[in-house]
């Protein structure tokens, strides 16, 4: 039985599909068996940022509607044989999704794997309260920035009041993955420290994610940053989260690369 | 940067640059259902089933979009019942141009 877990934020552009597909390779790393579902229909990019974009055949909304079996619209992983793919539509919208319908896809899904990771898209609209309703976990992903978090508030809120779970009147487990931290800017005081963010959102920190170059990279090439070079920075710092989300006790610190000689060079040249 | 990276200055958006061409081509082909692999995809299935009675969860179709050429490989187990006495048989499909 799978453990379905929602990475979700209200504001747009702050990280979720990015840490949908580094944990999920991170777990299937691991040697868990893991789907990752895009719900951000219409739009849809996690193929993209997991390279997969070539082989779409099916979508989340043809599995939905029965025009597809979940076995033949999830895409394995070519390079992870435990993680797959279930990719959102492209062309229709998300008032396509019935909710009786993401319910059944959902239950099959959990029989299936070990981890179902939903992505969700942005806003605080239907799309993004169907990725959450039958998670059993929340990741809350927020940027050290006002406006992010008094999104993820938002997000909080709905988290506590319209899933599956909150209905049931249980509690929501939630973790926040506080990422894009620059840790120059937060020594010249110019960024929310990471205290102040968890003393107003009041959810445990799952991780601190260093802003980094290798996430761009690892988007550009379309491998998940765990797999594309699992020694760098956010790498470590998404491996350390998968760890803690399974349960071993891992320190929490700010992974950073270390810089060489030439590096320092070239940043102080350009500051 | 690493020195690694120095000899290596192309990085990686180049990639990015290719693989976003490829499937943005693909997906403007596609609006309107005009994508010639989707459109096959639906007719083959069709054909099938008009002859033979075929579980959805026999049919694998798996698909690469590339630049001159795609593949769509469609892998039908056909029942017993269905290839009289040959026994199950499987249908395999199609390398094709790109649309
Ligand atoms: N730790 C990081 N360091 C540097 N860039 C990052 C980091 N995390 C995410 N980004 C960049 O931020 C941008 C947005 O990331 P992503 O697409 O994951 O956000 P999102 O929350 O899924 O957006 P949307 O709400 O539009 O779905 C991308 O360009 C991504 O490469
Ligand atoms: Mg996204």
């Amino acid at each position: 039985m799978a453990k379905v877990l929602v990475v979700t934020s209200g504001k747009g552009g702050v990280g979720k599909t990015t840490t949908t597909a580094a944990l999920g390779a991170a777990l299937a790393q691991a040697g868990k068996s893991v789907a990752v579902v895009d719900f951000d229909v219409g739009l849809r990019n996690l193929d993209l940022v997991m390279g997969a974009e070539r082989r779409v055949v099916y979508d989340l909304i043809n599995v939905v509607n029965g025009d597809a079996k979940l076995n033949q619209a999830l895409i394995r992983d070519k390079r992870l044989e435990k993680l797959h793919l279930l990719p959102a539509s492209q062309t229709r919208d998300k008032d396509a999704l019935t909710d009786e319908g993401v319910a059944r896809v959902m239950d099959e899904l959990r029989e299936k794997f070990d981890w179902v990771i939903c992505d969700s898209p942005a806003g605080i609209e239907r799309g993004a309260t169907l990725a959450m309703r039958h998670a059993d976990v929340a990741v809350v992903v927020t940027n050290p920035e006002v406006s992010s978090v008094r999104d993820s508030d938002r997000i909080i809120g709905l988290l506590d009041s319209k899933t599956l779970k909150a209905e049931r009147g249980e509690t929501m487990e939630k973790h926040l993955i506080l990422t894009r931290y620059d840790p120059a800017r937060a020594d010249r005081g110019d960024m929310l420290k990471i205290e102040d963010v968890l003393e107003i959102l009041s959810i445990p920190l799952l991780a601190i994610i260093p802003e980094s170059m290798e996430v761009l990279r690892a988007s550009n090439v379309g491998c998940p940053v765990t797999l594309n070079n699992p020694l760098c920075a956010p790498a470590r710092a998404y491996t350390d989260a998968v760890r803690r989300l399974n349960g071993d006790a891992v320190p929490m610190s700010v992974p950073t690369d270390k810089k060489s000689f030439l590096d320092k060079l070239f940043t102080r040249r350009a500051a | 940067m690493s020195l690694l990276n120095m000899f290596n200055r192309r990085g990686s958006a180049p990639v990015a640059r290719d693989r976003l061409q490829l499937i943005l081509a693909h997906e403007r082909a596609g609006v309107g259902g005009s994508d010639l692999v989707m459109v096959l995809r639906e007719e083959i299935l069709a054909v099938i089933a008009k002859h033979v009675e075929v579980n959805s969860d026999k049919v694998q179709i798996r698909l690469d979009r590339g630049q001159d050429m795609s593949t769509l490989d469609i892998d039908i187990e056909l029942p017993l019942t269905a290839v009289a006495k040959a026994g199950p048989a499987k249908v395999k499909a199609a390398k094709l141009a790109a649309a």
